[in-house]
């Protein structure tokens, strides 16, 4: 035994004494709270990173000097690309990925689904058939008439699937299948009118698969203060909510009403993935994916799944979008695609090592 | 009118408009075990669903503390009021103590949040419970018995003077009904009301203070079990001839099936039934 050695030894008896009388249940807790604190900071710090990846990297290739100028310097041959291009769309990404992410764990938790996604409320089908029924009826229109239309058409489904599941008498179960209803319906029709009139298609085709290269031209203002502030609403619901999540009738001996909480996270869902949905068009398996590897890693306590849910697919969708400026240089694949070519089989990956948490 | 602290008063409950009960009046005596039982589809869950708000009477009212329950602030009547219904759902990996600490919501606010006195209350909860060494593990691992009381530790941090409980040894080996009922027991011992909804009416003539025992949605009988475990009751209530005698270990009244004619013609009750060609047994002989 090496001097080193016999000194940790003889070092040791006092802490790890200390550890076992403090027993398992105080020191398991704190530890797991411990390992969630340094994951939010882990987490944050990811999130710098990618947004100046995300600023720094793009389909035309720039040293870092340029970059910074194109940043400070409005004269500077970058600044068009940098400030105007890549910033707002940066933005955007974090904003729309929080959204999805956080609107994803609010479905699954108010549903106690773990297949739920924002998607599941009808919101993407409301969205594409709200705009394929202005573009068939009124023609072209702007990218502001768009996004107007396709929000509208998110809020219009998620209040009939709310109905249609019977409104305050709504179960989990009712609600998932109203919105499959609504979303099947939904997707016939988007396909007819697509089938019938072939500029619809056309003024679709930009629309249907999720991007974030309209940020520039997108109202970010009220993009980022409705998802800001339906995101700080969605987390205040994390104790009631833990409290759904042990059945209906234990919610409500502990002094929570599950249809106005179910009310409530509508109306947030709505507003998060209805602007994500509105400005970038419709992108899946965030929504679905996050809020699983965030359960994995937080368990099951939501005051933890909902922030890291919308930290986590803030992230995502940003490394998804410089991903896809990166792979087909000189040209891009949409962020919508990337997500759904790694969301997909990763999804399945999951699904198939470790059984879905019931919820 | 009277000193208890929940009632129903000329209630009309049910779903939709299939009403179970009409024109019910109950009055859950104070600092009693109250034990509802009755047969299947008597209206003894539905009357507990009533009393713990989940259903609203479409006519008449269910009072606490002498007030409308259905007026009060859901969150103050958790905080009077605790319930533990049939089948409560574990989350996936879900700890002990983070599900008893649940209990806690009623209490808890936007700007009051994790507190010591929290902290203490959960403690004392798994302490009552028995089950401060399970602290740390996970909900899915435990035993159904282990599992009850847990959940019976999440509604105990709750802090609430009554306790409704519905069915809490369904799903329960004997051992461990028992082990439930004993908890509970201990419960009304330390000053708490409660009301439980139980299918073994031995079991409910032991630890109930307090029966109502209902049929078709009405209260049949009301009363200490002593007084209200008879011969002529449970035929009443349940449609069953029987006996009654005394447990030999608690002394208070256990019911005893009579045995069926075809392979009991010679068993005394079976003799006395025909003896005194009983109302059921006329009954019976009609059909």
């Amino acid at each position: 035994m090496s001097t080193a050695q016999r000194a940790r030894n003889q070092a040791q008896p006092t802490p790890a004494g200390l550890d076992s009388n403090r027993g398992p249940s105080e020191s398991v807790p704190q530890k797991r709270t411990a390992r969630r604190v340094s994951g939010i900071l882990v987490l944050t710090a990811a999130l710098a990173a990618l947004a100046l990846l995300s600023i720094a990297v793009g389909s035309r290739a720039m040293g870092l000097p340029e970059v910074w100028d194109g940043l400070t310097d409005r004269a500077s041959d970058a600044y068009p690309v940098v400030t105007e291009l890549r910033v707002p769309r940066t933005i955007l990404g974090l904003a729309a990925g929080a959204a999805l992410g956080l609107a994803g764990a609010l479905m699954q938790a108010m549903t106690r689904n773990p297949l739920a996604d924002p998607g599941l409320l009808g919101v993407n089908t409301g969205a594409a058939v709200a705009v394929v029924t202005a573009s068939y009826f009124i023609g072209s229109f702007g990218f502001a008439g768009t996004i107007s239309f396709a929000f509208l058409g998110a809020a219009i489904a998620a209040v009939a699937c709310y109905l249609i599941a019977g409104a305050s008498s709504a179960t989990p179960a009712r609600l998932a299948l109203a919105g499959a209803a609504v979303t099947a319906a939904g997707f016939a029709y988007v396909s007819a009118v697509q089938l019938m009139d072939a500029a619809t298609l056309d003024q679709m085709r930009f629309w249907s698969v999720g991007s974030l290269v309209n940020a520039h031209v997108a109202p970010m203002l009220p993009v980022v203060l409705l998802i800001g502030v339906a995101s700080v609403i969605g987390v205040l619901l994390a104790r009631p909510l833990n409290a759904l999540a042990l059945g209906d009738a234990t919610a409500t001996g502990l002094g929570v009403d599950p249809r106005v909480l179910r009310v409530a996270g509508i109306v947030v869902i709505t507003v998060l993935a209805g602007t994500a949905t509105a400005v970038c068009g419709p992108i899946v398996f965030v929504g679905l994916v996050v809020p699983h590897v965030v359960r994995a890693f937080t368990g099951p306590d939501q005051n933890w799944v909902l922030p890291y849910s919308a930290l986590t697919g803030a992230a995502f969708l940003v490394a998804a979008d410089v991903l896809g400026r990166v792979i087909a240089r000189p040209g891009e694949v949409q962020v919508g695609i990337v997500c759904a070519v790694f969301g997909g089989p990763f999804f399945l990956y999951l699904v198939s090592r470790r059984k879905v948490a019931r919820l | 009118m009277t000193a208890s602290p929940l009632s129903v008063q000329d209630a009309t409950i049910g779903y939709g408009r299939v009403a179970i009960s009409e024109h019910l009046n109950v009055d859950i005596p104070e600092g009693e075990f109250t034990v509802i039982l009755g047969p299947n589809a008597c209206g003894k869950s539905t009357l507990l669903k009533a009393l713990a708000r989940m259903l609203k009477p479409s006519d008449g009212r269910v009072l606490l503390d002498g007030k409308d329950i259905h007026s009060q602030p859901t969150r103050a009547v958790a905080r009077r009021l605790g319930l533990l219904p049939q089948a409560p759902i574990a989350p996936d990996g879900i700890t002990v103590a983070d599900l008893v600490a649940r209990g806690r919501y009623p209490h808890q606010g936007i700007l009051r949040q994790w507190s010591p006195e929290d902290e203490q209350v959960v403690a004392e909860a798994m302490a009552a419970t028995d089950i401060t060494e399970l602290a740390a593990r996970g909900v899915d691992e435990l035993s159904g018995g282990q599992r009850q009381r847990v959940w019976i530790a999440m509604v105990l941090a709750q802090q609430t003077p009554l306790l409704l409980l519905d069915e809490p040894t369904t799903y329960l080996d004997i051992t461990h009904q028992i082990e439930v009922l004993d908890l509970c027991a201990k419960l009304h011992r330390e000053g708490r009301t409660l009301v439980a909804v139980l299918h073994d009416l031995n079991q409910a003539a032991r630890y109930a203070t307090h029966l109502i025992a209902m049929r078709d949605g009405a209260v049949v009988a009301e009363g200490p079990p002593a007084e209200i475990v008879t011969a002529e009751t449970v035929h009443k209530v349940f449609d069953l001839p029987c006996r009654i005698i005394d447990d030999p270990e608690s002394g208070t009244p256990l019911v005893i099936p009579s045995a069926r004619a075809r392979d009991g013609e010679n068993s005394p009750s079976a003799r006395a039934r025909d003896e005194e060609s009983s109302p059921s047994a006329r009954a019976r002989d009609l059909v």
